[in-house]
């Protein structure tokens, strides 16, 4: 978009090869998620087979089948179309209002900044947990509560910090020159300091989609999440707390195996663009 | 200093009002007449008024709304529909056994994380560095349900090394309960913590009179302890001071999973039986708690720190 925002990227240098398996696994995931979603592969999640319950992982069911005798890989491929969508979605309901919010309170001030942080310090002073909680209560169960939720919920500390780096650069010369020159204010936004923060929205982003994720296996637990039958990870998961005592394994094994590999790559990456595009991020190597 | 504690303090009134607002909308707003959610789909008319009756949801929102924050201003919160007790009463016996869960486990975190962190900050080498990260996310990449599932399958079930779940009321003995929880909250929170700790003592690290300290013939275990420990000091005491709310709560996941008769017990039954002047009164309590906590840390940051800007 912008040239300032490209030459951050230019400085990354060599790619570690952990950043290659990362990227790997998630380019992985987004075709599982888009294969699924064209109802190209694992297509029988929901096809039960009732003489054919808990079967261990064999040839014909690679990871077993559940309770209702249903093919546990489908369902887990499944889950990772559900978990990238709610984490994906989240994140960028979050994102959005942070980072709008943010840049708001922080370039105008004034009132704009009074009220917004008196919004954020409000949302922040309910335990997230709690708020959570209390929403998708009233919301009820289902996919599009979920995602909602979450992401109404955790843009707090994106728009703090995009609020204090905006507030930041605003007063840095580049930004007076522009002012000098005659620059209108949505374009010193667009083009000035926006390519300037954007590193601090990407992360968070990544902070916020991998939070969802995990929210919402707990989601799912408490009965918020999806909606019963779904094949999320979360309801896996949980399925397997009385099955484990009867040495049923394989659910539980292959939906943390996959939310594994998923959040793990996800960190990895995260980690990484701190390092590299975060100039307040210190390391002594 | 006098100014900016009133002034701080004097925040906390548009916060409250503004949490009230929040919660009011969720509950009254969004929800919908939480008669109906209630009744069920087989209700006749009349019993559904007979909810609203009781609910006040019959009222005008003004009026629901003046009611909620008079609740709040007299803490009274009356009797749970699920359990037929008074909530105070409820919430006040399981704040101990919450307490019992995560406060000890918030401080064998803070050991264990801080010295993990400072004695990796010793050894400087890259690769040291890197397998430490590694490990740290990897156990962040685990589900905190999985890890319950699996260690309670493991530890209590299968090898009988602790009871699966209870509660007693006898000191010594309930340490038995306790420690596979501890254990498990210790796994799950301990990886994010290594890492920020050790994000900030590598701040410290490259400052100048780590360098002077060097030159003037320190060793580096005094200058990790003396120095760069005391002043990483200050931003792990204020991110300490902002989780001590939290523990409050307790934890929902493990006092489900290990029958802990906590705060974070009683809202999960709350929630699954569709209790709502329980969910209510909890969030609202615990926001209080919460904001209140917060003002203190704020004050005694302000007392710790003699730098912090006074504006």
């Amino acid at each position: 978009m912008a040239p300032i925002f490209s030459s951050h990227f230019k400085s990354l240098g060599r790619t570690p090869p952990s950043i290659v398996f990362a990227i790997f696994c998630l380019a992985l995931f987004g075709l599982i998620t888009l294969f699924v979603e064209l109802d190209l592969i694992a297509t029988d999640y929901r096809v039960t087979h009732y003489s054919q319950v808990y079967l261990p992982p064999s040839f014909e069911f690679p990871m077993g089948t559940d309770f209702l005798g249903r093919d546990m890989l489908s369902r887990a491929l499944h889950g990772v179309s559900i978990a990238l969508i709610v984490g994906f979605l989240s994140a960028f309901i979050a994102t959005v209002i942070g980072l709008l919010l943010g840049v708001i309170a922080g370039f105008w001030g004034g009132l704009w900044d009074e009220f917004i942080v008196w919004l954020y310090t409000t949302l922040d002073s309910i335990p997230s947990l709690l708020l959570i909680l209390a929403l998708s209560f009233v919301l009820g169960q289902g996919l599009e509560h979920l995602f909602l939720v979450l992401g109404l919920t955790s843009w707090v500390s994106l728009c703090r910090l995009i609020r204090s780096e905006v507030i930041k650069q605003r007063s840095l010369e580049y930004i007076l020159t522009a002012q000098a020159l005659g620059v209108g204010q949505i374009r010193q936004i667009y083009y000035y300091i926006l390519p300037n923060i954007l590193h601090i929205a990407l992360i968070q982003f990544a902070l916020i989609f991998v939070y969802a994720i995990k929210a919402e296996v707990i989601l799912s637990f408490l009965g918020l999440g999806v909606e019963p039958g779904e094949p999320s990870w979360g309801v896996i998961i949980n399925d397997a707390k009385s099955e484990l005592t009867q040495g049923i394994w394989w659910g539980l094994f292959i939906a943390t195996t996959l939310m594994f590999l998923l959040i793990f790559s996800v960190n990895l990456i995260t980690d990484f663009m701190r390092k590299k595009l975060d100039p307040q991020y210190h390391s002594s190597h | 200093m006098k100014r900016y504690f009133l002034r701080r303090f004097l925040y906390t009134f548009p916060t409250l009002f503004g949490v009230s607002l929040v919660l009011f909308f969720i509950f009254n707003g969004i929800g919908g007449d939480p008669a109906y959610q209630l009744a069920g789909k087989n209700a006749s008319l009349e019993q559904i008024e007979n909810l609203r009756q009781q609910l006040g949801t019959h009222q005008s929102l003004l009026h629901q709304y003046k009611d909620f924050l008079w609740q709040t201003v007299t803490l009274d919160w009356g009797q749970s529909w699920y359990f037929k007790e008074n909530i105070n009463s409820m919430l006040l016996k399981g704040l101990g056994p919450s307490l019992a869960l995560t406060v000890p486990s918030f401080f064998f975190t803070l050991l264990l994380a801080l010295s993990v962190a400072l004695s990796f900050s010793y050894f400087r080498s890259e690769k040291s560095h890197s397998l430490l990260t590694w490990f740290c996310l990897s156990l962040m990449s685990v589900s905190f349900l999985t890890f319950i599932i699996v260690f309670q399958y493991l530890f209590a079930f299968k090898w009988g090394l602790f009871p699966i779940n209870g509660w007693s009321q006898d000191f010594p003995f309930v340490l038995s309960f306790l420690l596979l929880p501890w254990f498990i909250s210790i796994i799950v929170s301990v990886g994010p913590d290594i890492l920020i700790y050790r994000t900030l003592f590598q701040e410290e690290i490259n400052k100048d009179y780590v360098k002077t300290a060097q030159a003037k013939g320190l060793l580096t275990t005094q200058i990790l302890y003396k120095h760069i420990l005391k002043n990483s000091m200050l931003p792990i005491l204020s991110l300490l001071l902002s989780r001590i709310p939290q523990l409050l709560l307790g934890s929902l996941l493990l006092e489900s999973f290990f029958g802990i008769p906590g705060l974070g017990g009683i809202m999960i039954q709350a929630l699954q039986n569709a209790d709502f002047p329980m969910v209510k009164a909890i969030t609202m309590m615990s926001s209080l708690v919460y904001i209140l906590l917060n003002l203190l840390a704020d004050l005694l940051f302000l007392l710790f720190d003699p730098r912090v800007e006074l504006k």
